[in-house]
C-alpha cells in the first residue's frame, strides 16, 4: 500500500477549478517529485494534501486512511509536515524557537533535542546562528531553516514547495545533496515539488508532470529525464 | 555635502514659514469685531512675525531631527551611552540578588505610596493600575497573537457590569441574609474573568478568518455593540443612568471610611498586578505563548507546523479579555458607580495606545505606557483641554524617533563583528536562558 496517494482530487478557488482530478501515489521512502509550469497547480497541490485548501472531490490517503476532510494540525500530527513556498519562517523568532515551532506538536522532549543537533548535523550553518532572528538569515539559510523546521516534526513524509525558489544554483544544489541525505539516512519520504525539473528529478525516483491542473505523465524519473517532450518543455534543452 | 544639507533645511524650513504665515493669517492675524451690523477688520500685524518665526524652528527642528533619526539607523543599535546603560542594568537585573533586591524595594514603595501620599494620590494610582491590568490584557492580543483589538472596552464593561449587576440583583438577598455585600466583590472577582473570557471566545468565532483592518472594525464594532445593550437595556442595566452604590470590598466585615477604603483597593490592585504580570509572563514562555508569536508572524506557516489556528485565536481573545474583566470590577469598586460612558471607544483607544507607545510585547513597556498615559493627564490638570492634541503628538513622535516604543521587547539582538567564534554571540548574554 502506498503511503500517500491522492485518487481523482479536484480543488477550486471560488469557481475557478484549479485541480482536475489529480492521482497519484507516493511509496515509503521514495523521494517522488512533481514538476509543471507556473500556474500548473502545484502548490494547490500541496495545499490540498495538507488541508489548508478544501478539496471538493476525491480522496487524500495517508496510510488508507482518508485525510481530506481533516483539519491542517490533525493532518500534521499524522506524520505529514510540510515546508510551505517561499519558506515563511516565523521571522522574528530565533533560528532555536523556528525550529522548536517545528515540533509544537511533540512532547517527547528528549528525542525533540536528539533531532535538534541531528538537524544542526545537516546545516551547521544553522547551529552557527541558531540565536539569531531567522528574518536575519540569507535566502538559502532560510531554506534550510525552513526544511529543518519540518525535520523537526519528524515527519513520515516531507513535503517541499519549490526549495530552489530564489535561491543560488550552489545552494540549490547543496540542498537537493540534503534533501537526498535525509531519504536515505532518515528513511523520510519526500514529495517534491518543483519548477527546477532537472535538480528533482536527478534526485527523485519518480515524477508526475503537471499540467493546468491534471497529470500529463508518470514515469520513473530516469525516464522522464531522457522523455524528449520533458526535455523541451521543462528542462529547456 | 552637510552644508548643503544644512541650507536645504533652512530654505524649506524658511519656504514654510512664509506658506504658514499666508495661511494663518486670516485665524491669526485678522480679527472681525462686529459693532452696530458693521464689521470692523483689525490687523495684528505684531503677531505675523511670531508667526513665522515659529514656523520656521519648528519646521528646522523637525527636519533636523528626522535627519539624525535616519543617521541614527544606519548605526548598530548596540553603540551610544544609553544603549550601554540599559544593557548594562539588563545584566545587573540577571543577577539573582541584584534582582530580589529591587523587586523588594519596588514593593517597599509599592506598599508604603497611599501613606507617603494622601488619598488624592492613592487614588489616581488605584486607576492607572486598573489601565495597567487592561495593557497587559491586551498586550497580550495585539502583542503576542498581533491581533487588533478595537473592541477592549467592552470586556471592561462586561467584568464591570458582571459585579454592578450581582450587587443590583443579589445584593438585596445578601443584605436581608446578614451577609456582607463586600463580599460580592470577591465572588465578582472571578465571575467577572470568566465570563469576559467567554465574552472574548464568542467575539473570537466571527473573526477566526479576519485581519488587520478588518478584525479592527469588526472588534470596534463588537464594542460599541456591548456599549449600546447596556445602555439601552434601562430595566436590567440601569440604561445610560447606570448602576450606583456599588458596595466596597469586604474587608473582615468592617464598613472602612473613604481614605482606609481606597487605602485597601489600593492594595488589592496591587497583588492583581502582580498576579497578572507573573501570570502574563508565565504564557509568554510556555508552549502557547510561542503559538501565539508564531501565529503572529506567518499564520500559514503555523498551520503547517500542527498549530490549530481556530483554538489559538479563541485563547488570546479569551486570555486578553479575562484580564479585562478583572480589571472592570476593580473599577466598579473604586468608583462604587459604572455607567456605559465609562467604556466608550475612547477607552480602548487608551489602552491600545498605553501598549504601542510602551512598546507592543513588552510587558514593562505596557505597565509603563499605562502608567504614562494615565498619571501624566492626571498632575498635568492644566493642560486638560489639549491633551487629545498633546496625545497626538506624543504618538507621532514615538512612531517615528522609537518605533519599538519607550520600553520595548528584549527580543535577543545579536552583532556581527566579522570573527567565526563571534557569530551569533548574544549582547545581553543568556537573558533568555536566565528567565527559563
Amino acid at each position: 500500500m502506498a503511503l500517500m496517494e491522492l485518487r481523482d482530487v479536484c480543488t477550486y478557488y471560488g469557481n475557478i477549478q484549479a485541480l482536475r482530478g489529480i492521482s497519484l501515489s507516493v511509496e515509503e521512502g521514495e523521494i517522488v517529485t512533481l514538476i509543471g509550469a507556473n500556474g500548473a497547480g502545484k502548490t494547490t497541490t500541496l495545499m490540498s494534501i495538507c488541508g489548508i485548501a478544501q478539496i471538493r472531490s476525491g480522496q487524500v490517503l495517508l496510510d488508507g486512511e482518508d485525510i481530506s476532510r481533516k483539519s491542517p494540525h490533525s493532518i500534521v500530527a499524522m506524520g505529514l509536515s510540510q515546508v510551505p513556498e517561499g519558506r515563511r519562517i516565523f521571522p522574528q523568532l530565533t533560528v532555536l524557537e523556528n525550529l522548536d515551532m517545528g515540533a509544537f506538536l511533540r512532547r517527547d522532549k528528549a528525542t525533540v533535542r536528539v533531532d535538534l543537533e541531528e538537524v544542526f548535523d545537516l546545516f551547521p550553518r544553522l547551529a552557527e546562528r541558531r540565536n539569531q532572528q531567522g528574518g536575519t538569515l540569507s535566502g538559502g539559510e532560510q531554506q534550510m531553516l525552513a526544511i529543518s523546521r519540518a525535520l523537526m516534526a519528524r515527519p513520515r513524509i516531507l513535503l517541499l514547495d519549490e526549495p530552489s525558489l530564489g535561491l543560488a544554483p550552489l545552494i540549490v544544489q547543496n540542498i537537493f545533496d540534503i534533501l537526498k541525505r535525509i531519504n536515505e539516512e532518515r528513511r523520510t519520504t519526500v514529495f517534491l515539488v518543483e519548477q527546477n525539473a532537472n535538480m528533482a528529478l536527478k534526485i527523485a525516483d519518480k515524477g508526475y508532470v503537471l499540467q493546468n491542473g491534471s497529470i500529463k505523465m508518470a514515469d520513473s524519473a530516469e525516464r522522464l529525464l531522457a522523455n524528449e517532450e520533458v526535455r523541451k518543455a521543462y528542462l529547456g534543452l | 555635502m552637510e552644508r548643503n544639507k544644512l541650507l536645504r533645511d533652512l530654505r524649506s524650513s524658511a519656504i514654510i514659514a512664509a506658506w504658514f504665515s499666508v495661511l494663518l493669517f486670516p485665524l491669526l492675524v485678522m480679527k472681525v469685531s462686529v459693532t452696530g451690523g458693521q464689521a470692523l477688520v483689525r490687523f495684528r500685524w505684531e503677531r505675523l512675525p511670531a508667526i513665522a518665526v515659529a514656523a520656521f524652528v519648528l519646521s528646522f527642528a523637525w527636519r533636523r531631527a528626522l535627519e539624525w533619526n535616519e543617521a541614527r539607523g544606519d548605526k548598530p543599535s548596540g553603540s551610544g551611552p544609553i544603549a550601554a546603560l540599559t544593557v548594562k542594568a539588563r545584566s545587573a537585573l540577571a543577577l539573582r540578588p541584584i534582582r530580589l533586591t529591587a523587586t523588594l524595594v519596588l514593593l517597599a514603595v509599592a506598599a508604603a505610596y497611599p501613606f507617603a501620599l494622601g488619598m488624592y494620590h492613592t487614588n489616581i494610582m488605584i486607576t492607572a493600575l486598573i489601565y495597567v491590568i487592561l495593557a497587559l490584557g491586551l498586550n497580550l492580543v495585539v502583542g503576542l497573537g498581533g491581533l487588533l483589538n478595537l473592541g477592549y472596552a467592552a470586556f471592561f464593561a462586561v467584568g464591570a457590569y458582571t459585579y454592578g449587576l450581582l450587587w443590583k440583583y443579589a445584593g438585596p438577598a445578601f443584605v436581608s441574609a446578614g451577609l456582607d455585600p463586600g463580599w460580592l466583590f470577591w465572588i465578582a472577582l472571578p465571575t467577572a474573568g470568566v465570563l469576559a473570557a467567554i465574552f472574548g471566545a464568542l467575539l473570537s468565532l466571527p473573526v477566526l478568518r479576519l485581519r488587520g483592518d478588518y478584525l479592527a472594525i469588526i472588534t470596534l464594532a463588537f464594542g460599541e455593540i456591548v456599549r449600546m445593550v447596556l445602555q439601552n437595556s434601562g430595566e436590567v442595566t440601569g440604561g445610560a443612568t447606570g448602576i450606583s452604590l456599588i458596595p466596597r470590598p469586604w474587608f473582615f466585615g468592617l464598613r472602612l471610611p473613604p481614605r482606609q477604603a481606597a487605602t485597601y483597593i489600593y492594595y488589592i490592585a496591587v497583588a492583581l498586578v502582580a498576579l497578572t504580570v507573573f501570570v502574563v509572563r508565565r504564557i509568554e514562555d510556555s508552549r502557547v505563548g510561542r503559538a501565539l508569536e508564531a501565529m503572529r508572524e506567518d499564520e500559514i506557516a503555523c498551520e503547517a507546523m500542527g498549530v490549530d489556528l481556530v483554538r489559538n485565536k479563541l485563547i488570546t481573545f479569551s486570555l486578553g479579555a479575562f484580564w479585562a474583566g478583572i480589571a472592570g470590577v476593580l473599577l466598579a469598586a473604586q468608583t462604587t458607580y459604572i455607567n456605559p460612558d465609562s467604556f466608550t471607544l475612547w477607552e480602548s483607544i487608551t489602552v491600545l495606545m498605553a501598549v504601542v507607545i510602551g512598546g507592543t510585547g513588552s510587558i514593562p513597556g505596557a505597565i509603563g505606557g499605562a502608567l504614562l498615559l494615565k498619571l501624566l493627564p492626571e498632575y498635568f490638570r492644566p493642560l486638560a483641554q489639549y491633551r487629545m492634541l498633546i496625545y497626538g503628538i506624543a504618538m507621532i513622535l514615538v512612531i517615528i524617533f522609537k518605533p519599538d516604543g519607550l520600553l520595548p521587547r528584549n527580543r535577543k539582538k545579536y552583532t556581527f563583528d566579522g570573527s567565526p567564534s563571534a557569530v551569533g554571540a548574544p549582547v545581553a548574554a543568556g537573558d533568555q536562558e536566565a528567565r527559563r
